[in-house]
């Protein structure tokens, strides 16, 4: 190989997509989710030949196996849990999470769903009455989409698949978009795109395949290629969970005695000269100096990791607040939209662990207010939420936290239930 | 098919990603200092070891690095990584503390089948050992989830049992960066803060942070003999089997690990520029250019994460 120099910084083209897309397929079992990430992966040549040596099943590529990596999926040919798969174009780099598909492992689906600024649902055409304008869609691409939606990943996408197996694609995605479009609109589901593909054959994956199935759009990877990643969410008051505090006997770059708190600025920006009010113990300092994440010292914007030194010394651990003062009221009660994800169903009444930022509080469920009917979205009386199902709930807490809602803010709005005996990670609670 | 992508492509990848991807990291052992009563961070002097220290130099500072280095040894490691190990350890004033397969198997509770048999997975017995010594809670290691198929699964912060096993059909969901560490006695968690890096970003931050490494990552002459296509290095643990040749090549590691299983690549990259253009343009993957145990079975891996490997 010739000597090549590597491009400088400072040269490099400034792109308006360089960071990393995060995105997820979802959908229903069979519908060909491992297959569309294994067609994106061969077709954008991120596979090596020895991966691609690994997939051969009697003499034919099957692109399932790129990503089902674990013994139990490959003995049911289903996918248990995200695999999460890496390439890049000249556009971009993608980090995919490719999620099961089966009810029974909806939890994985929703941890690769918290972190992605895009969903893919897939809906497999050959499932459904295509020929019927007024079709019904499956209770999985139900869920999905509003598990994606719920999460408030920013961009969602849907592809109906295996549109080469129908006898009439044209019409075959006409009714079916037809169907996307009512149950998006019922659910205020925002939809990015509704793309036709063949996973299998390639058609509107990597290229697209102009007038196939009656669509003249972009293929799904020249879309992903132009989605925006999540944004941060600035112009709110400054909020600051305490990840880790670090001490200093003695140092040449702060104070003898001083203290830095690190954290991921959850709301606001952080800014030296700032007031703030440490949460719980209500006592106030100013921030003297604002870290980055990697200890240069500057501004640091919502979302981004900080070290904060204080003016003065006051009683801060981990798992606290720093606060902008007044600007978000602490409470011990809380309404909240709970995704379950554990085997064992919420019990009204029972207490759990809920993790908030980095504190560990006890909370309560004092009420199900209703549950939700996937299928007809209506609201349900309960007294219990049975696995993968979502509801409303009521929530008392041991003790205050500043909430927001999701809607607002992921971070300051977001916790986690683990129970008590088994410590399984319970349940996802979106703060209302 | 040939090369994946074209070196042409580093100019629009640029390097702006690696920012995103080094403060996750850094969050990570972060939150592994604020959590864990007992953490440790393994580090056996090989590249992915190397960042991961770059990145807790970052987080913590020098002579700062809140818990302890570990580093399990087979006793079949290149000299020039524990050497580099060693040095690297000292000019962070951190803790180093180094256990070994050979005192399993002077305590009995490592058996080989064979004297030659590779030691790379009996170091997960040892490493449970040093788990109990040191009641460690959290591990952090440098596994990243492009390396193998069982990897990809694995969550960031991997939930271990009392007799360390992973779990793979009953991972704990993970949710935004809001980390499940509750831990019953005797369990412990693995943590991967470059679970999202691939061997491309790992070299591309390797050259943007001026990373040392071990020489041998880099183009230098070697005998090896060719079996079956992987470049076997000839050295007192894997001599020449008889009626094959050995002859002088240019190579260079793509990993580095146990002596008795790690090749090194046919490669002119003398320096971590050049490697990131070469690893631009390979149409084989780290595993598969590089190591001779992952190739007995397609699960091998994932079944030896289950007896509570890394």
């Amino acid at each position: 190989m010739a000597v090549v120099e590597l491009p400088r910084r400072d040269d490099a083209v400034e792109h308006d997509h360089v960071s990393a897309l995060r995105f997820i397929t979802c959908g229903s079992v069979d519908d060909g989710k491992s297959t569309l990430i294994g067609r994106l992966l061969v077709d954008s040549k991120a596979v090596l030949q020895d991966q691609l040596a690994g997939v051969q099943r009697s003499g034919e590529t099957d692109l399932a196996l790129l990503t089902d990596g674990l013994t139990a999926e490959r003995e049911q040919g289903i996918t248990i849990d995200v695999a999460y798969r890496y390439f890049a174009t000249p556009a971009r780099k993608f980090i995919i999470g490719d999620a099961p598909g089966h009810e029974q492992y909806t939890r994985n689906m929703v941890t690769a769903a918290s972190s992605a600024d895009a969903a893919v649902v897939l809906v497999d055409a050959t499932k459904l009455q295509w020929q019927n304008p007024g079709l019904e869609l499956l209770p999985q691409t139900r869920r999905h989409s509003l598990l994606v939606n719920l999460l408030r990943v920013p961009s969602i996408v849907f592809t109906v698949n295996k549109l080469d197996a129908v006898e009439d694609p044209t019409v075959a995605f006409n009714n079916i978009q037809g169907a996307l479009v009512r149950f998006a609109q019922a659910a205020g589901i925002e939809v990015r795109a509704i793309v036709p593909i063949s996973a299998l054959k390639g058609d509107n994956v990597v290229e697209a395949t102009p007038g196939w199935a009656g669509y003249q759009g972009p293929s799904l990877l020249q879309l992903l290629e132009q989605l925006d990643v999540t944004a941060c969410e600035a112009g709110e008051a400054f909020a600051f969970p305490v990840q880790w505090v670090e001490k200093f006997s003695s140092s040449s770059d702060t104070k003898q005695g001083r203290r830095v708190f690190w954290g991921r600025v959850a709301a606001g920006g952080a800014k030296a000269g700032q007031q703030v009010q440490v949460m719980p113990s209500g006592q106030t300092a100013v921030i003297a100096q604002v870290l980055n994440h990697a200890r240069k010292p500057g501004d640091v914007p919502p979302g981004h990791s900080a070290g904060i030194v204080l003016d003065r010394e006051v009683d801060v651990s981990r798992g606290d607040w720093l606060l902008a003062p007044g600007a978000h009221q602490a409470t011990r009660e809380l309404s909240a939209t709970i995704a379950w994800m554990d085997d064992e169903p919420l019990v009204a009444g029972r207490a759990y662990w809920a993790l908030h930022g980095h504190r560990w509080v006890k909370a309560k469920v004092k009420r199900i207010v209703h549950k939700l009917d996937i299928h007809t979205l209506a609201e349900a009386d309960a007294d219990h939420l049975e696995p993968n199902s979502i509801g409303h709930v009521d929530l008392a807490l041991q003790e205050a936290l500043p909430l927001e809602p999701f809607a607002r803010s992921r971070q300051l709005g977001s916790l986690v239930l683990v129970d008590t005996a088994s410590h399984k990670t319970s349940g996802a609670v979106l703060v209302r | 098919m040939n090369a994946r992508v074209e070196p042409q492509l580093l100019v629009p990848l640029s390097n702006r990603h690696l920012d995103a991807l080094e403060e996750e990291a850094i969050f990570i052992l972060r939150e592994v200092a604020g959590a864990f009563e007992r953490p440790t961070l393994l580090f056996s002097g090989g590249k992915d070891s190397l960042v991961l220290l770059k990145l807790a130099e970052k987080a913590f500072g020098v002579g700062r690095i809140p818990y302890p280095l570990l580093m399990i040894d087979t006793g079949h490691n290149f000299r020039e990584v524990t050497d580099f190990r060693d040095y690297r350890a000292k000019q962070l004033e951190a803790e180093l503390i180094v256990r070994s397969v050979e005192d399993s198997m002077k305590r009995g509770t490592v058996r080989l089948s064979r004297p030659d048999e590779s030691r790379n997975v009996h170091q997960s017995v040892t490493l449970l050992e040093a788990i109990e010594e040191f009641r460690f809670d959290a591990l952090i290691g440098g596994a990243r989830r492009d390396e193998e198929k069982a990897r990809a699964k694995e969550r960031i912060f991997s939930h271990r049992d009392s007799f360390g096993q992973w779990q793979p059909k009953a991972q704990r969901p993970e949710l935004w960066t809001l980390f499940n560490t509750r831990l019953q006695p005797g369990e412990h968690f693995r943590v991967f803060p470059i679970s999202n890096w691939t061997e491309l970003d790992v070299w591309q931050y390797i050259e943007r942070e001026a990373i040392e490494l071990p020489s041998i990552y880099y183009a230098h002459e070697r005998q090896v003999v060719d079996r079956r296509g992987l470049l076997v290095p000839v050295t007192e643990l894997t001599p020449p089997k008889a009626g094959e040749t050995v002859e002088t090549r240019t190579v260079r590691f793509r990993t580095v690990g146990d002596i008795t299983c790690t090749c090194p690549v046919a490669s002119t990259a003398a320096n971590a520029a050049q490697v990131v253009v070469e690893t631009l343009t390979v149409d084989v993957s780290e595993r598969g250019a590089t190591r001779m145990d992952d190739k007995t079975s397609d699960a091998s891996m994932e079944k030896r994460k289950k007896d509570g490997y890394f």
